[in-house]
């Protein structure tokens, strides 16, 4: 292999500000295999209109700074370049975008957070968000996602060196929603980001969170939630691009469908390069079947190429409730649906009472139970 | 009082073949409170499957016979209803439920038997005494049910459930198997109280007579062939721990 080689990652090579490098999908794609476009609501076609109304509202406690700037402003695309047409879209459409800002050592006595309200699913809606914690600062950003959309966006999260984020996006949208969105976090050396994805209302969503590191010591934990019913296609794709040594990722997305045409797809790609030494890495996606009529695709790609890492492995599994936790709880008196409640709340609980926020996490927990009561 | 009844048990496992395959073959057994019977026998003798069937496991079919509980029809009623009306399974191999903690499972548990919520603190003080009484760490009522429990554990914790949830009647699937002798004497106690107060049944199913040595039966049945095929007092475990069941498994198959 000659210097100029180097050994390429089939995975995500792509990667443009400009529409017009991405050819119009066809569906045959593999990043567009899975998704159905004719619900797309021609976003992926471009130029959708773009005469849809979300409102973006953001609170943050003092020492923040929270700014809209122009599509010229360097911070805009400074860690992410979009990885599809429909990313490429959002960036090349977006008229203002959000940036916020965590200084140095600061950290913040609370959380910030983002509403992004849909007023109406006619017309597209595009949007674009960059959180910058500066080294050493700690943070956490709540997107919360309502109302009716036809949305795409980019979001970019720069983590900056020693600098801890925590996000939560939760995906609560009215029934008619479509939101296309990718997710990028970029940590700097011994930076640490976790990433919390929550899918629970819209038509069609499809989300895809990255991660780069740009040094050593990066640390990176992504956990996602979701519930999928009749007709619902929720769409998770994980991109975590290991290139530099001894950086660690944990991915851990579970989810329950029921109903007829409820549609889950996950796809986890972990791509550990030839200079990413010493990587630490594990990807889990699970999925629990409550009735017939759902499909689940759950694709887990692990791409090594080094022989020197950590640990690297994933799972995944894709089930119904399990006949002896039922079994079990019924034997000691509790009644079968309060069986299925408990079984089905502690397999998501698990992730769930992770989610740092308490005021989202008891959103996120009667949400769940509202589902369980359909 | 109350009274178990079986009379005649026939059940089948569905085990993915065509044919399901019969392995109670014509069950008869009485047990009433304030008695302790011991059901013993060799693996594959049929034990555990009457167990499951008691408590109306779905993958047990009942093909003929009656399971009633003073006098009410058990196998007509759905698992959940079995464990309401009284009646308790102490597993061979508790599972693992994730995410269900221990405290959670026996408040719902507790709320489900006894037909009302049992108020917080009254609820937790019952829990933290019983567990004391069977050296269970406080700490495992915040850990998720079974999860990561040893074998020890796990079967302290059934009789925990079945000391809390006071059924009528107490099944004991191998209770005593995998258990070191400190580990066998606690939950031999937790037994011991259980049937202390002379109006609870217990049917001890069991491979070796150890744990008889601290849960004194009142009749003693060796199972063999998917029926019982002998019957006696505490002096008929002695036999079967010098003899060995040898005999009665030929009896078993030429019955």
């Amino acid at each position: 292999m000659g210097l100029d080689t180097k050994p390429l990652s089939t995975l995500h090579e792509k990667a443009s500000y400009e529409v017009a490098d991405f050819a119009v999908p066809s569906g045959r794609e593999e990043e567009w295999r899975f998704t159905p476009l004719r619900r797309l609501r021609g976003l992926h076609k471009g130029p959708a209109a773009a005469d849809g109304k979300v409102d973006t509202r953001v609170e943050a406690p003092e020492g923040v700074s929270v700014e809209r700037v122009g599509r010229d402003d360097p911070r805009v695309g400074g860690v992410y370049v979009p990885a599809d047409r429909v990313s490429a879209q959002a960036y090349g459409s977006f008229q203002e975008a959000v940036v916020i800002t965590v200084p140095k050592e600061a950290v913040p006595s609370r959380h910030i957070s983002v509403e992004v309200k849909g007023l109406g699913a006619e017309g597209a809606a595009y949007g674009h968000t960059v959180v910058v914690v500066e080294p050493l600062a700690e943070a956490t950003v709540v997107l919360h996602h309502e109302g009716s959309a036809t949305y795409a966006d980019n979001v970019e999260f720069v983590v900056g060196e020693g600098a801890s984020l925590s996000v939560i996006s939760l995906q609560d949208w009215a029934d008619d929603t479509v939101h296309v969105s990718h997710q990028h976090a970029r940590l700097a050396k011994d930076a640490r980001f976790t990433g919390f994805v929550i899918s629970l209302g819209g038509d069609l969503v499809r989300i895809s969170p990255t991660v780069a590191y740009d040094a050593a010591g990066g640390d990176a934990t992504m956990y996602g939630v979701y519930f999928v019913d009749p007709g619902q296609h929720l769409e998770h794709r994980l991109l975590v691009d290991h290139t530099v040594p001894n950086c660690r990722s944990r991915v851990d997305y579970r989810g329950a469908l029921q109903g007829d045409e409820a549609h889950a797809v996950w796809i986890g790609d972990v791509i550990i390069r030839a200079e990413a030494e010493g990587t630490d890495t594990y990807e889990l996606n699970r999925n629990l079947v409550l009735t017939d009529g759902t499909r689940v695709d759950s694709v887990p790609n692990l791409e090594i190429l080094t022989g020197e890492v950590e640990g690297a492995g994933h799972a995944s599994a894709s089930g119904r409730l399990d006949d002896q936790h039922l079994f079990y709880l019924q034997a000691r008196g509790i009644p079968y649906d309060t069986a299925r409640r408990m079984v089905v709340r502690g397999y998501l609980g698990e992730l769930v009472e992770r989610i740092a926020v308490p005021e989202i996490r008891e959103r996120v927990e009667a949400a769940i139970e509202v589902e369980l009561d359909r | 009082m109350a009274t178990l009844e079986i009379r005649d048990l026939h059940v089948s496992v569905d085990d993915g073949s065509p044919e399901p395959k019969e392995i109670l073959r014509g069950v008869n057994l009485t047990v009433k409170a304030g008695e302790t019977h011991a059901i013993m026998g060799p693996n594959g003798s049929g034990k555990s499957t009457l167990a499951y069937a008691i408590a109306g496991h779905p993958k047990y079919a009942v093909t003929s016979g009656t399971v009633t509980l003073d006098g009410e029809d058990v196998l007509d009623m759905t698992v959940d209803e079995r464990s309401r009306a009284g009646v308790f399974l102490a597993m061979q191999y508790p599972v693992e439920v994730p995410g269900v903690s221990v405290s959670n499972f026996l408040r719902t548990a507790i709320t489900a038997v006894r037909g009302e919520a049992p108020k917080l603190r009254e609820f937790a003080k019952e829990m933290r005494d019983a567990m004391e009484n069977l050296q269970i760490d406080p700490a495992f009522a915040q850990r998720n049910l079974n999860e990561g429990f040893s074998g020890g554990e796990k079967k302290r914790h059934e009789i925990l459930q079945m000391e809390l949830l006071k059924p009528k009647v107490a099944v004991l699937d191998e209770t005593d198997s995998g258990l070191d002798i400190d580990a066998l004497k606690v939950v031999s106690e937790g037994v011991n109280r259980f049937r202390g107060g002379g109006e609870t049944g217990v049917l001890l199913i069991t491979h070796y007579t150890r744990i008889l040595r601290y849960v004194k039966p009142d009749f003693v049945h060796v199972f063999a062939g998917g029926r019982i095929v002998e019957e006696g007092g505490p002096e008929l475990a002695e036999l079967l721990e010098a003899e060995g069941y040898e005999k009665f498994v030929k009896a078993g198959a030429s019955a």
